[in-house]
């Protein structure tokens, strides 16, 4: 019992992870048509940013809002010099490019920082096991990654559903013409848009950096989870990202801890133990193959014509 | 000839709310030249779609040559010979005309799983795609690629692919649209030429070649058939000249 | 001018085939052997950048997951292997009936979506092989599987022989483009050709176009299977990582530098990749520091691939 509520929330914390990853990438996809394979890299640079601004101011929450705010201005920058050029581009061309910005990044990574990790220490009053209820502690840090990433899902669903840049998102995720017809700055909400996936990708990659070590390629791995998400949800559907990375959160860390035990009631010990990692890695695979026959928009999808 | 080449029974298309096809029935000979007519909206392109699979229909039922296709994949209803042009040209752009032409003989022939052999030296799919051409009077552009074809040749070219599937029923979406003075007498001549040998249900906005052409009219608003008649009868009919009244010359002139 | 560019391409074609054959000669000449170690590993690669072109250059299935056959492949041979089927003759038919196979289910289920969806599906599945391979703990898990013996063949040829090795693997990508050409002008190839041209018209004039993609797919995941078989005799190790989605990347690289949807275009992308990476990554250890950005100019400036470059220059 226990173990079955702890880990249901560290699914949930590693789905909303996710989703923050996700719905970056989602809404760069579904605004600009772009598809970013180097939205991980940003993921990888917020977790690096954080590991270095936190030891070299010696706070903790100091160090975090420069890498948000350092996150942010790569992404802008990475707009401006090179991504919005490959806008209305195949996206074949996306795939190339940003796969070289993949590699790009990696090398720079281990030219500045080394080739091996950082580890980010948190402070102490985030290290307490906290009593959730009766008889069951849960790491006081897991809890604060579920309520930023549970405030931010909010936030981005008043920017989006409540607010005018909010509008402008949603009429050019379904009409990019229109927006160029309202006479709005495309350049600048584009420009926009990358900037918020690129904090939401910094912000997963700091949040998760004291779990996980701060290393190169961190952002590869979780990246194609983003995709799983992504393609699950719907292109472009905020939504479905929100849906589909709980789900798929839940689905990969519960399968994880209860898979192998599962198996070994069904099959003999030796075998379990070799099938089980092999599976437990497979099922979110298996969930979005499933999606995909069942629904091969994906479960919301965005903008049906 | 117990049964019309293709019956439509009460066939309902539904987008969200709106209903693009109302409850719409509707039969073609054998044999005729049927032209469905109606304002822009009016659900014509809608209907075709369903007619040759690429839309699911809500409800109804579409019979072609005896059988039941509401529920057949594209591909299956132009083996039974259900052939179409499309309102906007859609031609394989990189391949030449006889290429295009010659796939449509390749799909009529029914073994395209052959994995050598250089299909463009076969004789009989070369000599299909030639008659085709010069059947719309093409064949000596046969080797030209088609984005460097005139918006003409394509409208006659997209005629010269459908011919090669050798259909019974041959569904033309607007193939003057965007064509010249010249250019629409020339695609009504062929078309006047064709009826002769092949079931057609013509969709077009060019009054003057539907009235030239048809034996039957249909016309259609917002989804309803509203009147199916000789085109003298429709030419004097009432609720159609209300439906068309201050909509003419969005008719006419729409492309 | 069609003429002209014909030309160069035969040119091209013919300057690699000869350059290929004649590799041998020259390290064995110059005593160079770290050359014939490299364009072994080239070769193989070509033939993988070769079966994904067609998919992707002709078949226009743009798939991200192409590495999960280099490492099926050569599973395939590390396993029986490791389990004591040292013949060849086991070991690369299972290696290409595997990959089939895989192609054929995620085949099945990629081809239901298409455009962006299709490149993250084709990319999730193959990193879904990645894990299930480093979940494999009796073959070595993470860390890879030494493969102690090489593919036997009874004598016909023999693997552990540099030379003889270097022209089986040129002997089965010569046969691999073969088979491209072939399938390209046959019917079968006009068809798929024609789907990635306009999917909607194909069906219209009564082409079901999922099968025919599918028999592709499952034509180059074989391929690249074949191209996996080799790849773990030329390391004699296996291991995940050549199925890690940057793998699928760096062929995908290859087909686009050198040119999508020409013979030859792959080869060459191949070759300038691996080459370009070779002698980057003695200059400097932060080779991809440059190769990144480089990529992003390619794609941002020049078209066509390296192939559709020297054809512009070619025409003046």
């Amino acid at each position: 019992m226990l173990l079955v509520v702890e880990q249901f929330l560290n699914g949930l914390q590693f789905g909303l992870l996710l989703f923050l990853l996700a719905a970056g990438l989602t809404l760069v996809f579904g605004i600009m048509d772009l598809v970013n394979l180097a939205h991980g890299s940003l993921y990888m640079m917020g977790a690096y940013f954080a590991a270095t601004f936190v030891a070299w101011s010696g706070n903790f929450v100091i160090g975090i809002v420069l890498a948000l705010g350092a996150t942010l201005l790569l992404g802008i920058a990475l707009e401006v010099i090179a991504l919005r050029h490959l806008y209305g581009r195949d996206h074949l061309d996306h795939v190339l490019a940003t796969f070289g910005l993949i590699l790009f990044f990696n090398d720079l990574v281990r030219l500045v920082w080394g080739p091996a990790g950082l580890a980010l220490p948190l402070p102490a009053w985030l290290t307490v096991p906290v009593q959730i209820i009766p008889g069951v502690f849960y790491p006081a840090y897991r809890l604060a990654i579920i309520s930023v990433a549970l405030a931010v899902a909010l936030m981005l669903y008043i920017l989006v559903m409540r607010t005018r840049v909010g509008m402008l998102i949603r009429a050019g995720a379904s009409n990019r013409e229109m927006i160029g017809a309202l006479g709005i700055n495309i350049k600048l909400l584009y420009t926009m848009v990358f900037g918020l996936g690129a904090a939401l990708a910094g912000l997963a990659g700091l949040m998760e950096a004291p779990i996980l070590t701060v290393q190169i390629g961190m952002g590869e791995n979780i990246l194609i989870l983003a995709f799983v998400i992504i393609v699950i949800g719907g292109i472009g559907s905020i939504r479905g990202a929100f849906v589909a990375a709980i789900l798929v959160g839940m689905i990969d860390t519960l399968g994880r801890a209860f898979l192998p035990d599962l198996l070994r009631s069904v099959l003999s010990s030796a075998a379990a133990s070799t099938a089980a990692p092999a599976l437990s890695s497979m099922l979110i695979y298996l969930l979005m193959a499933i999606v995909l026959v069942a629904r091969p928009e994906g479960l919301f999808p965005a903008n049906r014509r | 000839m117990a049964e019309p080449l293709l019956c439509i029974e009460s066939l309902v298309r539904r987008f969200g709310g709106i209903v693009a096809t109302d409850n719409l029935s509707l039969d073609i000979a054998h044999g005729e030249l049927h032209a469905i007519i109606g304002p822009n909206g009016a659900g014509k392109t809608t209907l075709i779609s369903q007619l040759i699979g690429q839309l699911r229909p809500s409800a109804g039922t579409i019979r072609f040559a005896g059988q039941d296709v509401t529920h057949l994949p594209a591909w299956k209803r132009s083996h039974l010979g259900l052939a179409r042009s499309f309102q906007i040209t859609s031609l394989l752009r990189d391949f030449t005309a006889a290429d295009n032409v010659a796939l449509a003989a390749q799909a009529r022939d029914g073994h395209s799983f052959r994995f050598f052999g250089n299909a463009r030296k076969e004789k009989g799919l070369r000599e299909a795609a030639l008659a085709a051409l010069s059947r719309v009077g093409l064949a000596d552009r046969a080797d030209v690629v088609v984005s460097r074809l005139s918006h003409g040749e394509q409208r006659e070219l997209e005629l010269a692919v459908a011919l090669a599937t050798r259909p019974k029923l041959l569904l033309l979406d607007e193939p003057m649209a965007g064509l010249g003075a010249t250019e629409s007498a020339r695609m009504v001549k062929l078309l006047a030429d064709l009826r002769k040998e092949v079931t057609i249900v013509l969709v077009e906005h060019d009054m003057n070649a539907v009235f030239a052409l048809a034996d039957r009219i249909t016309v259609l608003v917002y989804g309803r058939v509203i009147a199916s008649d000789a085109p003298a009868a429709i030419r004097v009919n009432e609720e159609v000249k209300r439906a068309y009244l201050g909509d003419q010359h969005v008719v006419t002139r729409h492309g | 001018m069609k003429a002209s560019s014909l030309d160069y391409r035969n040119l091209v074609a013919a300057i690699i085939v000869v350059g290929l054959v004649a590799l041998p000669l020259f390290s064995q000449v110059t005593g160079n052997f770290f050359v014939l170690t490299l364009f072994t590993r080239i070769v193989i690669f070509a033939l993988a950048a070769v079966s994904l072109n067609l998919i992707m250059g002709y078949g226009g299935m743009m798939s991200f997951g192409h590495a999960a056959y280099l490492g099926i492949g050569g599973y395939a041979v590390g396993i029986l292997a490791a389990e004591g089927f040292g013949s060849g003759f086991i070991q690369w038919p299972v290696a290409l009936l595997a990959s089939a196979l895989f192609a054929l289910v995620i085949g099945a289920l990629s081809l239901r979506t298409r455009g962006v969806y299709f490149i993250m599906i084709t990319l999730a599945f193959a990193q879904m092989a990645y894990y299930v391979a480093s979940g494999l703990s009796r073959y070595g898990g993470d860390d890879g599987l030494t493969i102690y013996k090489r593919s036997s063949f009874g004598g016909v040829i023999n693997l552990s022989n540099r030379v003889e090795f270097y022209y089986l693997c040129l002997l089965c990508l010569f046969g691999g483009i073969f088979l491209v050409w072939r399938i390209v002008n046959s019917r079968f190839g006009l068809v798929v050709q024609g789907l990635r041209s306009n999917e909607q018209r194909m069906q219209a004039i009564g082409f079901p176009a999922k099968r025919y993609q599918l028999v592709c797919f499952v034509i180059a995941g074989t391929m690249c299977g074949l191209a996996g078989a080799l790849l773990a005799n030329n390391t004699d190790f296996i291991s995940p990582a050549v199925m890690y989605w940057t793998r699928s990347g760096d062929l995908m690289v290859m087909v686009i530098l050198g040119g999508m949807g020409s013979l030859f275009g792959p080869v060459v992308g191949a070759i300038v990749y691996l080459v370009l990476e070779e002698f980057l990554s003695q200059v400097t250890e932060y080779w991809a520091m440059i190769v990144g950005p480089l990529l992003l100019l390619i794609v941002l400036f020049g078209r066509g691939g390296i192939l559709g470059l020297i054809g512009r220059f070619s025409r003046g």
